[in-house]
């Protein structure tokens, strides 16, 4: 289907036919993607389409088979580990379970990429994390360990390390994931409010509907390894397409017996 | 029988890859070295950890097997009239095999399994993906300053199990079997060298890289969740174990060469 969106100028992320293999199975098949600057972009699939493998592609934490990813103009494919230091730093992710680090608190956990930057104070390591965890409304929290804190304050905490250090662009791996509405709704909130204090370009992988249709500028929809259509929520929504109609409104094409 | 040349193949091919991965790591933590930035905090952390944690475990190994071995060679020794050899046995052993092999291998069982598992659930848990996001390479982060702990902690760890196995051996002899502690102690210090010391902690060092790059390399290679970290921290230890074992014949070739018992200034 045709790239039904044409504004592509000065875009943050391009990628051009990526093709992943794991064994025998291809799960990215030649997937062509623009993320313009500034704006949130929603990749939406079934589960197993490979849209965590794509984001995964887009920081570097896979390598691709062939193919080529520019991250603010720059092509980080078959660049080293240690060569990408500089283009992750542009790029912040937040893990479908939130990865946080089991040994350290949570205000340690958020102000971790901050110490890696080589800032030692420890009143302005402090000073850091509560302003962000106020943010994201767990400043309260800052002491404890994340063992001890629910799947959706974990989420919001690693939302937190995510754009500590204002990272130019942040990846969201499912982030209503697993959550009850209300909480995945407060994730959908902070997305946009992130997105508008931060100046942020977000990409954000979900099968959510509800989320897509609240924080999306641009819907990218990865089907058999390839984008099947690439739009916005609104033209995606007048589709008349079976396939994107069953995804949208949840339905298998099975008939009921 | 072409069953067989297929498993000696496959099992060669495994053998070489595992060996060329951990050759891999082995690169990877010398550029860490070179181009990372230093984590004293993270080591000193490992020290504590590795190397303070461990001694119990050490002291008790090399107290009851220097005890052990003085008592079993005491029987045969005295019947043969050749009580005065204990001393110089027991101590030529600790040194030289038994405290660094029986000191790598309690250290494999308690430091190997444990780095494993902290750094196999890491990476399945995707906190490994976290860092690599963070721009902090595994490597500098995580193995960097546990192979410092322990090539640091093993050579002290090991002085350790000799000098309480040695203890443990003076205790026995003396009390149990009633031999003049003076003859006891001249015999063995004046059979024992600085070299013969030496060559224990050098082998604690080499034991200690091996534990560790052995053990990290399973964590970070760890896959499929609870299953994969348990499987990577057993190989930790059965791998780590196998190796000292092995590496420790071609090692005692190797330093005797270079410091030949019985050389040394007694």
């Amino acid at each position: 289907m045709a790239d039904t969106r044409k504004n592509s100028s000065n875009p943050f992320v391009q990628i051009s036919d990526l093709r992943k293999s794991f064994g025998d199975q291809e799960v990215l098949r030649g997937v062509s993607l623009t993320i313009p600057r500034g704006e949130t972009t929603v990749v939406l699939g079934q589960s197993g389409e490979g849209k965590s493998v794509l984001l995964k592609h887009i920081n570097g934490l896979l390598t691709p088979d062939s193919g080529s990813i520019l991250i603010d103009g720059e092509e980080i494919v078959g660049l080293s580990e240690r060569a990408l230091r500089p283009t992750r730093r542009k790029v912040g992710i937040l893990f479908q379970d939130g990865a946080l680090f089991d040994s350290m608190t949570v205000a340690e956990n958020v102000v971790f990429p901050l110490q890696e930057e080589g800032i030692r104070d420890r009143k302005v390591l402090l000073e850091r994390a509560r302003e962000v965890l106020s943010v994201v409304g767990l400043e309260e929290h800052m002491a404890k360990m994340p063992i001890n804190i629910s799947g959706g304050m974990r989420k919001r905490v690693a939302l937190a390390r995510a754009v500590i250090n204002r990272p130019e662009c942040v990846l969201y791996d499912e982030p209503t994931a697993g959550l009850d509405p209300i909480v995945a709704d407060s994730i959908d909130h902070l997305i946009r409010r992130l997105e508008h204090e931060y100046e942020i370009t977000s990409i954000v992988v979900t099968h959510d509907m509800k989320s897509m249709n609240f924080v999306a500028d641009h819907v990218a929809v990865l089907r058999g390894g390839k984008i099947y259509f690439h739009g916005t929520p609104k033209e995606l929504n007048a589709l008349h397409d079976e396939t994107i109609q069953n995804f949208i409104h949840g339905r298998s094409g099975e008939s009921r017996s | 029988m072409g069953g067989f040349i297929k498993l000696l193949g496959q099992l060669t091919l495994g053998f070489f890859r595992w060996l060329g991965q951990l050759t891999d790591l082995v690169i990877e933590m010398g550029t860490a070295i070179v181009r990372g930035r230093p984590r004293f905090n993270l080591t000193g952390h490992q020290i504590v950890s590795v190397g303070f944690g461990s001694q119990l475990v050490v002291i008790v190994t090399g107290a009851f097997t220097g005890a052990v071995f003085a008592a079993q060679s005491y029987f045969k020794f005295s019947d043969l009239g050749l009580a005065s050899g204990v001393g110089p046995v027991v101590s030529i052993a600790l040194c030289r095999e038994l405290g660094p092999v029986l000191t790598g291998l309690m250290v494999s069982g308690r430091v190997g399994a444990a780095m494993a598992a902290e750094i196999g659930t890491m990476k399945v848990t995707e906190q490994v993906d976290a860092l690599r996001s963070m721009g902090v390479h595994p490597v500098d982060y995580l193995v960097i300053p546990r192979a410092i702990g322990l090539m640091f902690s093993m050579p002290l760890l090991v002085a350790e199990a000799i000098g309480f196995g040695l203890l443990a051996s003076h205790v026995l002899i003396v009390w149990h079997f009633n031999v003049p502690s003076t003859w006891y102690d001249y015999h063995v210090v004046a059979n024992t060298a600085l070299e013969d010391i030496a060559i224990g902690m050098i082998k604690g060092f080499v034991f200690g890289a091996l534990i560790v790059v052995i053990s990290c390399h399973q964590g970070l290679k760890a896959t499929n969740g609870a299953v994969g970290v348990g499987r990577g921290t057993t190989a930790a230890v059965v791998q780590s174990s196998l190796a000292i074992l092995i590496t420790n014949m071609f090692l005692s070739f190797l330093l005797n060469y270079f410091f030949p018992l019985g050389s040394g200034n007694y």
